[in-house]
């Protein structure tokens, strides 16, 4: 499982000892990981390709192409990549119909 | 156990003849007997006692690689691990094509050094992504990728006397 892992570096060939994988891990990590990591990743567009190529979740693939279009930088871009992926987590979890 | 070079000791002899060797392994006999004086034959004997003693590992041909066309990049990298791991993560690396050495070092943290050519950084970072970062024990890698180099020389065996 772990081969599948998202493994966090701030730029070529330094990595920073994180690694996520699950989606759940990768949320903790966006907390804490170095804001260049989550720029380096983002404009290389890491992010989009392990969550739709490993996870199989397009549409979280495709929200987080959005704040690469956007330009996301900076602690907005720990906030906003934290905010869809928390969202899309919560929904995950939740119940298939609601009550 | 007592290794073969442990029965052998060089002198200054031995010593000039490793060095003329390491400028230009493709002398023969004779030359390196004209500039030290020596018959070609003792030269012979003398190289043929360091092969067999394992002071000469091998001889080998330095290829220039960007003349081929083949365009490589060179990063050293410095991995810090967890010390349980080191060594198992050290051998690992030794499999990979893409590394030329590895050493283990101890200064602060035990930490893993390494030479690694790859075809360009996307491919550099594909393979420290894939393959080294997922090896259990591996804490943190700081890559440098090397841009102009001024120097790249291997040992040269001096005679004791110079």
């Amino acid at each position: 499982m772990r081969d599948q892992a998202f493994y966090f570096f701030t730029s070529i060939g330094n990595y920073t000892g994180h690694s996520a994988a699950s989606l759940d891990e990768f949320l903790l990590k966006v907390k804490d990981v170095d804001l260049k990591s989550l720029e380096f990743h983002l404009f290389r567009e890491d992010f989009e390709k392990w969550i739709a190529q490993t996870l199989g979740d397009m549409r979280l693939s495709d929200d987080i192409r959005s704040l690469r279009i956007q330009k996301a930088t900076g602690n907005a871009l720990r906030d906003r990549l934290y905010l869809v992926v928390s969202r899309r987590l919560k929904e995950l979890k939740g119940p298939v119909v609601a009550r | 156990m007592k290794s073969k070079s442990q029965d052998v000791s060089l002198d200054d002899l031995d010593r000039q003849i490793l060095r003329l060797l390491q400028e230009d392994a493709k002398q023969t006999y004779g030359e390196i007997g004209n500039k030290l004086s020596v018959a070609h034959s003792t030269v012979y004997d003398r190289i043929q006692k360091m092969e067999q003693a394992g002071f000469i590992t091998k001889y080998e041909a330095i290829v220039d690689t960007e003349k081929m066309g083949i365009p490589l990049i060179t990063a050293q990298m410095i991995i810090t691990t967890d010390p349980k791991e080191t060594e198992s993560i050290a051998k690992k690396m030794t499999k990979y094509s893409q590394v030329l050495e590895v050493a283990t070092s101890f200064s602060e943290e035990l930490v893993i050094i390494a030479k690694v050519v790859a075809k360009d950084q996307a491919e550099l970072h594909s393979f420290v992504a894939r393959s080294i970062a997922p090896l259990p024990g591996v804490l943190r890698i700081r890559t440098a990728i090397v841009t102009r180099k001024f120097k790249e020389e291997r040992f040269g065996i001096r005679p004791r006397k110079e």
